[in-house]
């Protein structure tokens, strides 16, 4: 049977809240998973390895969160900024997320912005419905 | 020379499971402080025997070829004390492995009473951390394996036993 939007949120909800041992009510779906949540690198994969567990789905770690494969070449990253082709590879890499805003100033400091709770729930929908 | 925190294991299933042995004993100066007249094996030292035990099984599940570092505590739950003259048992589950790291949930149990659960995350650290260069050399699995082949020493007599 598949899972209603707000299914998926109260599990995303879930999973974030133990590997991140914050409360839910931090879990809101603009908050972001560096900046709000405070989630360190490896955290990323904790998350990974539980939304796996808990929607019984495979996730290839640079479809949900492609940014360090982004920091190591020179061409998609200049001064600290994305250059026009990083913003074509990072749009490709991450169509469950909205970007208008970054791209108005693709500083990578902010990059972790842009990984919002919110861009989880797109993407493990997407990735149900796909399925 | 390694620190070594557990004494042996007693089964060892490549890439899934593993149950490792620790005797407890009042030989370990720590004990004495921790707490005079009441010695109780610190959880951070359980829970260092439950990273050896899910750090050698996760590392053996890549050939011992990866870096294998402790990278997080998931989760750390004391049921009860552990006292000189115990032997603890230490089960670890592979529950997630990929290129970069490894997931690992685990039970300490003695006597078949549930002391603690402890669940694990190691990073595979060439293939982490943005490309950061490491030493070549496997500081964590070095060229001297003899003391995870005498670690594994039951394991790997019982299984030359059955291929007899």
């Amino acid at each position: 049977m598949a899972m209603s939007r707000d299914e998926i949120q109260q599990q995303v909800q879930e999973v974030l809240v133990e590997a991140l041992g914050v409360d839910d009510d931090e879990v809101t779906t603009e908050a972001t998973l560096m900046g709000d949540l405070g989630a360190e690198s490896i955290d990323f994969l904790d998350i990974v390895f539980r939304l796996e567990k808990a929607f019984g789905i495979k996730i290839p770690r640079e479809e949900l969160f492609p940014a360090e494969d982004l920091m190591n070449d020179s061409e998609l990253i200049h001064n600290g900024k994305l250059t026009e082709k990083g913003l074509a590879e990072l749009r490709d890499k991450m169509p469950h997320t909205d970007l208008s805003e970054f791209e108005k100033d693709p500083d990578i400091n902010k990059m972790g912005d842009l990984f919002t709770v919110n861009a989880i729930i797109n993407y493990v929908e997407n990735k149900l419905n796909a399925a | 020379m390694r620190w070594i925190w557990i004494d042996k294991f007693i089964q060892f299933e490549s890439g899934k499971q593993a149950i490792s042995l620790k005797n407890v004993t009042l030989a370990e100066e720590h004990l004495h402080d921790h707490f005079p007249g009441f010695p109780v094996m610190p959880e951070s030292l359980c829970i260092e025997a439950m990273a050896q035990t899910a750090g050698i099984l996760v590392g053996e599940a890549k050939k011992f070829q990866e870096k294998v570092i402790l990278a997080k505590i998931k989760k750390a739950v004391f049921f009860d004390y552990v006292k000189p003259g115990d032997t603890i048992k230490l089960e670890a589950k592979i529950e997630s492995i990929a290129p970069e790291a490894a997931g690992t949930s685990g039970r300490i149990t003695c006597s078949d009473k549930l002391v603690a659960e402890i669940d694990l995350m190691f990073s595979h650290i060439d293939q982490n951390l943005a490309g950061k260069e490491f030493p070549e050399e496997n500081f964590v699995f070095g060229s001297d394996t003899s003391v995870f082949q005498s670690l594994l020493r039951d394991v790997l007599a019982s299984t030359g036993k059955e291929s007899e």
